[in-house]
């Protein structure tokens, strides 16, 4: 005699079984295994990344409801939100923390997936499509920055905006476009806010049903190490048991959102005004820091050139490299070269420290 | 009776008669002349002598394009002694009445000043004769009073605006104390000499030296420039209602005012001094320690009690004030947003500003008011204080509780994993 609840349960899944084809997810699902090994931790990042996204997705559209987006009454809105709106503190300090911890999650997924040859064939398509994510993450938390329209946040859009100027030719047009015209204004506001609400989140879930699209396609990837020693010795289901540990992870970034929130709740500070001095200290978000600090070690000129568009060009070039690492770094057998794994490590020694730099190296030296 | 004429009149009226049209041209053909003054003093050994050519080659004058003849007269295309010819109109060193000439001759003279400094007063001649320094000088004589180049020293004059001048607000003190801070210069005409130190003690001195204000009042903005003098005693109040405009207006209106001035009693100077004015605070007001209205009424009977009541009501709101300010500091920087109630709070600052200026009406009633619209303001950021403390006790609260939850299902999930992984 089958529970009522389990009758019930069952007629809804065989309901929507008819019309949608459950049946083959459940499949897919019971067929998708994960391999156990010494390096299995580094596969919930992307997980821990994509619940984070979510977040991000769900927080951001409750601030829509009250945010503002003019010159005149973003900060207003915020202030409004952060002091009046039940709860409003608490949507705007997850929105505020998660994005942090989104990027911060996203940094190791990336830099693990370097280190453990994950992008090798046949994923150099997920390769490219994580870059893509990566970038556009990035591009999320830069213009997303600026809008509540304060102080630091507009001091700091201006000097970030400015470094496109150095592209040689385009430069100069491409700061007035991405700008609105020639500083920061009540226009670049309301083209972040596009970027930031449409354009974004409409451009990196394509991107994301790609890269899960492919992850899913090829499975998870075994590191060398692990292949060199005969393979992992064991799989786990992903449905449940990966997935009930990916829950674990969740549950607890949520704890430690909540946690953050309560303690750190997101700052407001004055608001901008175009025509104040600069106030001192403005500062990047951490995760453009290293990019930061390295422009202020550079010369003024380097050779013929000026030290700072060697320096953009510079890393633009890193990211090119990373890009294309799936077609540079091949697997040709069984040896293979530490070279990338040694070029890996430095790019990670080289973001640790000139981050920590940042914060911590008198301005003024 | 003959030694009491006072020629200040003539001079004035000397001193602008005489065109100043005649030195422009003098000016202009001096610039295509050779200049003998300065190429012969520069080489001489004395320093007296020597020393004016260097000095004057930054005075505002050499700038516009004046040089040594346009003040001391004489001929400087003619060599050597020549060129100092009384018949050449050389007139040396001006001392007296003749610097006043010589400087009033082109400062007294509008059409002149206006191509050069529009905004420059020309009256400075005509003050000076009004003050204590040019009565002395042209009624009685007196060269050792301040003439002109007391001041503004010569051949290193600059404009006020130069930190560098005698005359730049930072200096003026320092100016006027060469002689009034000196006992021995001083002493013939019996008045005290300690104005400089009193001023130095100054929150007007603070302002200036120590807060770089140079609005800050100094010598001249109490006493005037030119037409320097000891504020009478029923005019002090307009003295500092210069500045302190509302203060003036309420004093003005005040049954003091009419008492003080009855009873020659200098206005505004009776409670706060005069030259060592310090910073007022609100142990002034009131019957306790410090306070000045016990130099006149006695604590616990008419003006005492009213005292008492001003000072009582400015200590309510104060009180109210710094607990809403605290209030909200404590919640701030706790992360709570309350820069609104923070904003508004600033209304009841004002308030508090306005009962201590409307103090100097001396009536109750018109404190109080200012209380009142004060005190309404600190009661509702004082709620919004307290609500904002209750809310982050709220969240520390509902933290507690979702993170338990949270532990619970973490819990239950680690059950369930342990479980399956038992099962397989």
């Amino acid at each position: 005699m089958m529970h009522p609840m389990r009758r019930t349960l069952t007629t809804v899944w065989e309901w929507l079984d008819d019309r949608i084809g459950l049946a083959a997810f459940q499949a897919i699902a019971k067929k998708k295994e994960v391999p156990v090994h010494r390096h299995t931790l580094w596969y919930y990042l992307g997980g821990m990344t994509l619940f984070l996204f979510i977040v991000q997705l769900g927080t951001g559209a409750l601030l829509l409801i009250y945010y503002r987006p003019s010159a005149e009454e973003a900060y207003e809105s915020i202030q409004f939100l952060m002091a009046e709106v039940q709860f409003g503190w608490l949507i705007r300090s997850i929105h505020h923390w998660a994005a942090n911890l989104m990027i911060l999650a996203l940094f190791l997924h990336m830099f693990s997936v370097l280190l453990l040859k994950a992008f090798w064939k046949p994923r150099e398509l997920t390769w490219i499509s994580g870059f893509f994510l990566f970038g556009l993450s990035l591009t999320f938390g830069f213009t997303g920055y600026l809008l509540p329209w304060n102080e630091l946040a507009y001091f700091a859009t201006r000097v970030g905006t400015q470094i496109i100027a150095v592209v040689p030719v385009v430069g100069e047009t491409m700061l007035r476009v991405l700008r609105g015209g020639d500083d920061v204004t009540g226009a670049t506001l309301t083209r972040f806010y596009a970027i930031h609400v449409a354009l974004l989140p409409a451009t990196a879930l394509v991107m994301l049903g790609l890269h899960l699209f492919l992850v899913q396609r090829h499975g998870m990837s075994v590191p060398p190490s692990v292949e060199d020693a005969g393979g992992p010795k064991r799989v786990m289901p992903f449905f449940p048991n990966f997935l009930l540990r990916d829950l674990v992870g969740w549950l607890t970034a949520l704890a430690i959102l909540a946690a953050l929130a309560a303690y750190l709740p997101a700052e407001l500070g004055a608001k901008a005004d175009p025509f104040a001095s600069a106030p001192a200290g403005i500062k990047p978000e951490w995760y453009f820091m290293f990019m930061f600090q390295s422009l202020k070690y550079l010369p003024a000129h380097i050779l013929w050139f000026e030290g700072e568009v060697v320096g953009i060009l510079a890393f633009a070039a890193g990211g090119v490299y990373l890009l294309l690492i799936p077609f540079i770094d091949r697997h040709t057998g069984r040896e293979h070269t530490r070279l990338f794994t040694w070029i890996t490590i430095g790019i990670i020694a080289f973001i640790i420290v000139l981050t920590y730099l940042g914060y911590t190296a008198n301005p003024t030296a | 009776m003959i030694r009491r004429v006072d020629w200040s009149g003539l001079l004035v009226a000397v001193v602008i008669a005489v065109p100043s049209g005649a030195l422009r041209a003098q000016a202009a053909a001096d610039s295509a002349a050779p200049d003998m003054c300065a190429s012969c003093h520069a080489s001489l050994p004395m320093e007296r002598l020597a020393g004016p050519v260097t000095l004057f080659a930054d005075d505002i004058h050499a700038h516009q394009g004046f040089g040594c003849v346009d003040c001391h007269g004489g001929d400087p295309t003619a060599p050597g002694f020549a060129s100092m010819d009384p018949r050449r109109g050389f007139v040396g060193r001006p001392v007296g009445r003749q610097v006043l000439q010589v400087c009033g001759r082109c400062h007294s003279d509008a059409g002149f000043m206006r191509q050069y400094n529009p905004g420059l007063r020309v009256d400075q001649v005509v003050e000076y004769s009004s003050s204590v320094h040019g009565q002395r000088l042209m009624g009685q004589g007196d060269t050792a009073v301040a003439t002109c180049v007391s001041c503004h020293p010569a051949h290193q004059i600059r404009p006020p605006s130069d930190s560098r001048s005698s005359v730049a607000p930072e200096n003026v003190a320092t100016t006027c104390g060469a002689c009034h801070a000196d006992t021995v210069r001083m002493q013939p005409y019996g008045i005290p000499t300690n104005q400089l130190e009193r001023y130095q003690e100054s929150a007007h001195w603070e302002a200036l030296s120590a807060l770089g204000d140079r609005s800050a009042p100094t010598c001249n903005d109490c006493h005037g420039n030119h037409g320097a003098a000891p504020p009478g005693v029923g005019w002090v109040g307009n003295v500092c209602g210069q500045c302190h405009s509302v203060m003036a207006d309420y004093f003005a209106t005040s049954r003091h005012a009419q008492v003080f001035t009855a009873m020659g009693i200098p206005g505004c100077a009776a409670c706060h001094g005069n030259h060592a004015i310090a910073r007022t605070n609100d142990t002034l007001l009131g019957v306790g320690d410090g306070a000045v209205c016990v130099r006149c009424h006695v604590a616990g009977a008419g003006g005492g009690l009213v005292a008492a009541s001003m000072r009582q009501a400015i200590d309510s709101l104060h009180a109210s004030f710094m607990l809403a300010d605290s209030l909200l500091q404590t919640a701030e920087q706790a992360g709570m947003e309350v820069s609104q109630p923070q904003f508004d709070l600033e209304n009841a600052q004002t308030a508090l500003l306005q009962a201590r200026t409307a103090v100097h009406t001396f009536v109750h009633d018109s404190v109080q008011r200012h209380v009142d619209e004060g005190l309404e303001v600190t009661a509702s950021a004082i709620t919004r204080g307290h609500g904002a403390l209750d809310d982050l006790r709220f969240r520390r609260v509902g933290l507690g509780v979702s993170t338990g939850v949270i532990v619970l299902l973490i819990g239950s999930l680690v059950l369930r994993i342990w479980q399956l992984e038992r099962a397989s």
